[in-house]
């Protein structure tokens, strides 16, 4: 259930505007990979190329190669919407369907696929509340809505609902940023949980998180202003905050900018 | 009544409550943002806040007094702390109360005209003013009742709401998701002039060029469904039937249906829609999971809105309906001709000649006005009940917040 993102020659641009420069890396299964940098320098940019959310924006294209397992998700009739369904993602804050209930939320994806099955419906969604540590804070509670819940549990719920449809990648967004410090506890609990079954990506502004959660670190940063974002080195986490390659990683992760 | 003043202070906690909350998020973020101690640096940064506002003080104060250098004269240093009033204030304040006043007396006024004229002609009434189909107002024994002019209203607008709602919801969706940039302006554009059209111009253009088109659907439906009695057709060739009506109605209340669904639509949040996307959603699955739930609310006050304008549109309805001769039996099918009120009352504007007869025909007018508020009123309940982002989902944010905190 996990697969290895491998990404050459990455460019984004929004329009004429070069987001993002030539970006290579290899995501390995079953880990977790974390993007920090400065704001602004592409690195959420980046992880919305992996599934192809970017494609939101109007203008949005890329250039280069994402392949996940030798297949190449800009491929010739590749159809971004399968794409997100085998990579999922977590956003930055909890944005459950406010009218659905929890159940309901979780299910969704599902329902998308096209189960009907109540019985393969109600497993799952246990499965996946349980898988984000959310099932017995809820299990009493299914049937009320998911935006009833605390900001904390509205992102697990959101965990769960990415889950539930066995994606091979999750990407998560800044998952954290909107949440208090035990929210924020809960959520990297599960991430060191979720990368049992899962290749995980994260993007954090904050780089104790990344020094806690990660097994590898990617840093992003702008050469200047109105300049693409670049990835300036990728490393295993532990080398990354003790013994960084690059002295902008070193000024970074030290405070010295950014 | 609410005033501004009124509403304003529940509000106000509520912006500031979060506005604080919002930075803290930040500065814990920014706070362990870096192995690094940081306490220096937010140290620094409180004593910059602070020496910022220090000079700001002193500055407001000094010129407090230079402003007022002949009360602090008189006080002896005193600061002058009393009521601060302008004529500008003053004059603006009084204009806006006067002009909220106005409003509602005029809506008072138009009330209490449409009761005192019409209660004398409802107590000479000899039949049953709302049950009656009867409309024989004036001379020794009046006798009138509403219920054909309320049937014939309210029917050919509900038809009209259920032909203009789906095809509103179709283009409002097709401008604010499907379009491409460069077509969905002029579309939206187009919609819009149709509400710019006089409403005469539509019941000419619906009598006279989109009537004959019609008949052949009214031929069609009446064959299929002919055994249902709201869909026999009567023998005989008239166009001027409720269906037409409603079909012209649809056109003149789609653009205001429309253009809320389609302002609706697109507030829904990007982060809703792009949480149904991320899970693997179509546009249409999009759609269907984040921008109809967010609108739904909308959609209906819009439909309550058209609804309203359709009940109370006259011109139109008055050129394309055919009235039926007095001596036929009355017929429920919208295959036949009819009157709403707004038409009956035009219709027979040249009778006003006795008090008893304007009186039953304001008494109908009234009832209109009734029925029309009711609508309007519902709509607008709808509306503030389920205003996305309204306070309710807000406070059970909080309340859920706060349970967290106490549960860990």
């Amino acid at each position: 259930m996990a697969k290895r993102i491998e990404v050459s020659g990455l460019n984004v641009y929004y329009g004429d505007f070069k987001a993002v420069e030539d970006v290579s890396m290899t995501v390995e299964p079953r880990s977790v990979t974390a993007f920090i940098g400065p704001s602004g320098c592409g690195k959420s940019t980046f992880l919305r190329t992996l599934n192809r959310m970017h494609e939101v924006i109007p203008g949005a294209r890329v250039e280069g190669k994402v392949m996940l397992d030798q297949q190449d998700l800009y491929g010739n009739g590749v159809d971004p919407v399968a794409v997100r369904r085998v990579v999922g993602m977590v956003f930055q804050r909890p944005n459950p369907f406010p009218t659905m209930s929890i159940f309901d939320n979780v299910a969704s994806g599902l329902k998308l696929n096209g189960v009907k099955d109540r019985k393969k419906l109600t497993e799952v969604v246990e499965s996946s509340l349980k898988g984000a540590n959310l099932w017995n804070e809820v299990k009493d509670r299914l049937d009320k809505p998911g935006a009833g819940l605390s900001g904390g549990q509205q992102q697990r719920l959101c965990i769960a609902r990415a889950i539930a449809v066995e994606p091979e990648v999750i990407l998560m967004d800044e998952p954290c940023s909107a949440l208090d410090p035990i929210s924020t506890l809960a959520i990297e609990d599960l991430i060191e949980k979720l990368k049992d079954r899962f290749t995980v990506v994260i993007v954090t502004h904050n780089m104790q998180q990344a020094a806690r959660v990660s097994d590898q670190t990617a840093f992003f940063n702008l050469a200047a202003t109105g300049k693409p974002g670049r990835l300036i080195e990728m490393a295993p986490t532990k080398q990354i905050f003790s013994n960084p390659g690059e002295k902008a990683t070193e000024d970074y992760i030290t405070g010295r900018f950014g | 009544m609410s005033s501004p003043d009124g509403t304003a202070p529940p509000d106000r906690p509520d912006g500031t409550a979060s506005d604080e909350t919002e930075p803290k998020i930040e500065d814990l973020v920014h706070e362990d943002a870096g192995p690094t101690p940081q306490f220096g640096g937010l140290a620094s940064e409180h004593a910059e806040h602070e020496a910022a506002q220090q000079p700001a003080e002193v500055m407001t104060e000094s010129g407090v007094e230079a402003a007022g250098t002949k009360a602090t004269t008189e006080t002896g240093g005193k600061l002058e702390l009393g009521p601060v009033g302008h004529l500008g204030d003053r004059l603006f304040g009084g204009l806006a109360r006067g002009s909220g006043g106005l409003v509602v007396l005029i809506v008072a006024f138009v009330g209490i005209f449409l009761l005192a004229l019409a209660i004398p002609a409802l107590i000479d009434d000899k039949s049953s003013f709302l049950f009656s189909r009867i409309w024989e107002p004036g001379g020794d024994e009046p006798r009138f009742g509403i219920a054909a002019l309320f049937y014939t209203t309210v029917i050919s607008s509900i038809i009209a709401m259920l032909i203009a709602v789906p095809i509103a919801i179709g283009v409002a969706l097709f401008v604010t998701y499907y379009a491409p940039k460069r077509l969905a302006a002029p579309v939206a554009h187009a919609v819009d002039l149709l509400a710019a059209v006089p409403s005469i111009i539509y019941g000419l253009w619906g009598i006279l060029f989109f009537a004959p088109i019609l008949r052949p659907v009214i031929n069609g439906l009446s064959s299929a469904l002919g055994w249902i009695p709201l869909f026999e057709k009567p023998p005989g060739d008239n166009v001027g039937v409720v269906f037409t009506a409603s079909v012209v109605l649809a056109i003149m209340i789609l653009p205001v249906v429309t253009a809320i669904s389609r302002e609706i639509f697109a507030q829904t949040p990007i982060s809703h829609r792009e949480g149904a996307l991320a899970l693997g959603a179509t546009r249409w699955e999009m759609i269907r999971l984040s921008v109809l739930p967010y609108g739904r609310s909308g959609v209906v006050s819009a439909s309550m809105l058209g609804l309203g304008r359709a009940l109370g549109e006259t011109v139109a309805v008055l050129i394309i309906l055919s009235v039926p001769n007095g001596n036929d039996p009355w017929n429920s099918s919208i295959f036949a001709g009819g009157e709403t009120f707004a038409s009956k009352i035009a219709n027979n504007a040249a009778e006003f000649d006795s008090p008893e007869k304007t009186g039953a025909y304001i008494a109908a007018g009234l009832v209109l006005f009734v029925v029309t508020f009711l609508v309007n009123s519902a709509a607008r309940i709808i509306v503030d009940r389920s205003t996305p982002g309204a306070k309710r989902p807000r406070r059970n944010r909080r309340a859920g917040a706060a349970t967290e905190g106490a549960s860990a």
